[in-house]
């Protein structure tokens, strides 16, 4: 029992890992994408139409070879989110438009892109039922270590997952090690906290904050992915993904913008977001009121961290805001 | 190889919209050489660096470091010709240690390792006796540690132009010693230095020649030994302009407010204002001098009530119907019922008093709101004020109902301050009105302020205009690092008497008597 609910709540905490470390990445560069969401909608839906593609251009489910199913929806992934990414930044690095609205707008666009093209799929295979399922590329995401089943609740807590869960973990502390380790991160941070220091410092703030923002949605894309083809076992049903995004960004704040706490975090967010399945007898009002946890938690750290106040626990200092040099 | 210059501008200028910030300033830089760069506010001094530096790129002129034209188009374009400036405003990222600041956008081929950075620091600090500790964040730091760093980072980076903006401005005396101490070294050791300062025993301390600037404008350069702190005050200030503003004797002058200790003590520790004392009569312009930041904003704002100050201060009004009225501990709204008016025209104009996507009717409101019964707002009262206000200022406006923000900054003014002597205030504090405007719309302001004065209303003029002070006021209050240094009559005072209590060193005196 115990171990099926730390199994559970770390694959419900895997997207929101992806998520909050991609966003983590961009809020360092002082850009506050609140497209995220949106973002790992379509990086959701980008992989799912790739898999399909791919699926349908196979005679039979046997011919398909493992290397291309998953690179495939992989990289058409990577590229959807990009693309949400590199607009994002050409309308707040470029234009220097609101970061807010941008994001905002970006989201509501995901969201509506990925139901759109989700439901164009569903709309081609024809079926009775309002979702779509990739099962044969799903399976190869959802390929665990063969001895996992055989290690009793060691295997089921640690091995039981398909390697887009043990990959979110690798980037949250790659991530990490860049952020805090590297002449790269402590230039990226130095765009985040005072982009006047780090252009003064000769470092170009406008590619940086492109890369770090591109970078960060593609990793949030590859959350929306695994929720698609691992977590959802290739079935892909309008608007699943659900408050998922806001949960990630939500998680940020949670994990004081480190990706290594980030990791602790994203399990608990995920234990807290399905803990109502496990008390037995919750009337359907109450479960409500259990999935508000993971929010609530982050008010209380928001609490704690203000009343801290220490100023490496709080969030980049230009955060939010564009940056011009000439501006007086 | 004594003849090539480290540095040397032809002919820069450079505008921001409308505003000539430089106009073809030269100016000549030997090597091993400290450099003073002399000037009023807004005189374009940091504008001018701003351009050598990268941060601005000139609208015209040249640049030539030891004796090359360059383009200097970027911060790493200025490193790349070894010229490193230390901004007033520190560049500085707070949260990181002051390594990792100094190490900052280095990008020299070899592998990313603090240790081996902080070994090269360590020699630069050993070499000119920096006394810093490396591994401390720059938020836990004093500011003069933090200009320590900010030197530092430049030397790392090996430059041989230093350029250092108002240096002195946030030190102590023992503190200023110590900077000039290395500076001295880094002379010895053949590194050209640029010191932007208003300062003048300074200048005459530190620097071999002064370069002077005014109102964006090359004047001259002298060498230092052949100055005196009244002949750079000359050159600083300029002639005396006549403006022809009209000035009437005050009739019967009635005390309306009695400063005493007034000191206020900003978050940060520092002292903003410094037990001011001084009266302020009805019928009477009292004007205000001072380097801008001395505290003149705290001031106002004291006597608006917008600022705490100490327990011993006391700002006591008299009005004529009551009885001496204690504004310190009064809520701004109270303040202002009792008929002391603030209007502030602040750098950026909008910042302060007017809301920019609201059109005049509105921002009449934003000081009328409260009167009316009901919560639905009377518009009828504050559109025939609006009105008022335009007809009788020339506001150039299409109407009533056009939102502020397209106004030309002229009019923004005109109505800020026309809000203000709506009110028919007994105390009217204006600072900077005239800001950025031509001169007819300065005189509008001009003469509306010597109509409230006829009316028998204190007021209380910040300027930044010398001339303006002398032609306008019949008292002016100078102001000095918080300290009021002087207090000297309108009609009879000088520039250079001015500008010499603007700028001699109040630390000067503590020194003394410590």
């Amino acid at each position: 029992m115990v171990a099926t609910f730390i199994q559970r709540a770390v694959m419900q905490g895997i997207p929101l890992l992806f998520g909050s470390t991609g966003e983590i990445i961009t809020e360092k560069s002082g850009n506050l994408n609140l497209g995220i969401p949106g973002i790992m909608y379509v990086g959701g839906i980008s992989g799912v139409i790739g898999a399909f593609l791919y699926e349908n251009s196979l005679a039979t489910p046997e011919d398909a070879n493992a290397f291309m199913a998953i690179s495939i929806p992989l990289l058409c992934s990577m590229l959807g989110s990009l693309i949400m990414g590199l607009i994002y930044c050409f309308l707040t690095v470029t234009l220097r438009a609101n970061q807010n609205v941008t994001g905002l707008a970006i989201t509501t666009f995901g969201v509506g892109f990925g139901n759109f093209f989700g439901g164009s799929l569903i709309k081609l295979v024809d079926t009775d039922v309002p979702s779509i399922a990739l099962t044969t590329t799903s399976n190869y995401f959802r390929t665990t270590l063969p001895f996992a089943e055989s290690t009793g609740w060691f295997g089921k807590i640690f091995l039981s997952y398909g390697f887009l869960a043990y990959a979110a973990i690798i980037i949250a502390l790659a991530c990490a090690f860049f952020l805090n380790r590297t002449r790269g991160g402590l230039h990226l941070r130095a765009v985040g906290e005072n982009p006047a220091t780090a252009d003064a410092a000769g470092i170009n703030v406008e590619r940086t904050k492109y890369l770090a923002t591109c970078i960060g949605s593609v990793i949030a894309g590859f959350g929306g992915l695994y929720y698609v083809m691992d977590y959802a076992n290739g079935v892909w049903s309008n608007d699943g993904f659900g408050d998922r995004g806001w949960l990630a960004i939500a998680l940020v704040i949670f994990a004081i913008w480190k990706p290594s706490s980030g990791i602790l975090g994203s399990i608990l967010f995920g234990g807290l977001y399905i803990i109502y399945l496990f008390i037995p007898g919750l009337a359907l009002r109450t479960q409500e009121l259990f999935k508000m946890l993971p929010y609530v938690v982050t008010i209380i750290v928001l609490i704690f961290v203000s009343i801290r106040n220490k100023k490496e626990n709080q969030g980049p200092q230009s955060l939010g805001l564009s940056y011009f040099r000439e501006e007086r | 190889m004594a003849d090539v210059l480290a540095l040397e501008l032809k002919g820069i200028t450079k505008t921001f919209g409308s505003v000539v910030a430089n106009k073809n300033v030269d100016l000549k830089v030997k090597k091993g050489e400290i450099l003073s760069i002399l000037g009023e506010n807004g005189s374009g001094k940091t504008t001018l660096m701003n351009m050598v530096s990268g941060i601005y790129y000139p609208d015209a002129g040249e640049i030539f470091v030891n004796g090359e034209n360059v383009v200097i188009s970027s911060p790493k374009d200025a490193f790349k010709y070894k010229i490193g400036m230390i901004h007033q405003h520190f560049k500085l990222v707070d949260v990181f240690t002051a390594t990792q600041n100094i190490v900052l956008g280095i990008k020299d081929g070899t592998k990313f390792n603090i240790k081996s950075a902080e070994k090269k620091v360590k020699e630069i600090t050993e070499k000119y006796g920096f006394i810093v500790d490396l591994n401390k964040k720059i938020y836990e730091m004093s500011v003069s540690e933090k200009q320590t760093v900010e030197i530092i980072k430049v030397l790392y980076r090996g430059a041989d132009i230093l350029i250092l903006d108002e240096p002195t401005a946030v030190l102590t005396p023992q503190e200023t010693r110590k900077l000039f101490d290395i500076l001295r070294k880094m002379k010895a050791d053949g590194k050209s230095i640029i010191i932007i300062t208003h300062k003048l025993h300074e200048v005459l301390e530190i620097s071999d020649r002064v370069t002077t600037l005014r109102k964006g404008e090359y004047v001259g350069t002298v060498e230092t030994k052949d100055a005196t702190e009244q002949s750079l005050t000359e050159m600083m200030m300029g002639e005396r302009v006549e403006l022809n503003i009209t000035r009437e004797e005050p009739k019967n002058p009635v005390e309306r407010l009695v400063v005493d200790h007034l000191t206020v003590i900003k978050r940060d520790g520092t002292v903003a204002l410094d037990n001011v004392e001084f009266n302020a009569y009805g019928g009477e312009i009292l004007g205000v001098a001072g380097i801008s930041g001395c505290g003149q904003k705290e001031l106002l704002e004291s006597i608006a009530g917008l600022q705490v100050t100490t327990k011993k201060s006391s700002i006591l009004y008299k009005p004529d119907d009551l009885g001496p009225q204690q504004l310190v501990g009064k809520t701004p709204k109270e303040i202002r019922k009792l008929g002391v008016a603030l209007s502030f025209v602040p750098e950026d104009r909008l910042g302060m008093g007017l809301v920019g996507n609201m059109d005049i009717i509105d921002n009449m409101m934003l000081r009328s709101y409260k009167s009316g019964r009901g919560s639905f707002l009377n518009r009828k009262q504050p559109k025939g004020l609006a009105e008022e206000v335009i007809e009788n200022l020339e506001v150039v406006t299409p109407s009533a109902t056009t939102p502020v923000r397209r106004l030309s900054g002229g009019n923004v003014q005109k109505v800020l301050v026309g809000r203000e002597i709506a009110s028919a205030p007994k105390v009217l504090m204006v600072a900077y009105p005239v800001r950025g405007l031509d001169i007819n719309s300065s005189y509008t302001i001009y003469n509306l302020l010597a109509e409230q004065k006829r009316n028998g209303t204190a007021i209380i003029f910040v300027g930044e205009d010398l001339d303006v002070l002398l032609e306008l006021c019949d008292r002016i209050m100078v102001i000095n690092s918080g300290k009021i240094t002087g207090i000297v009559d309108g009609r009879t005072a000088t520039k250079e008497e001015i500008g010499l209590l603007m700028t001699k060193s109040v630390e000067r005196e503590d020194k003394n008597e410590q």
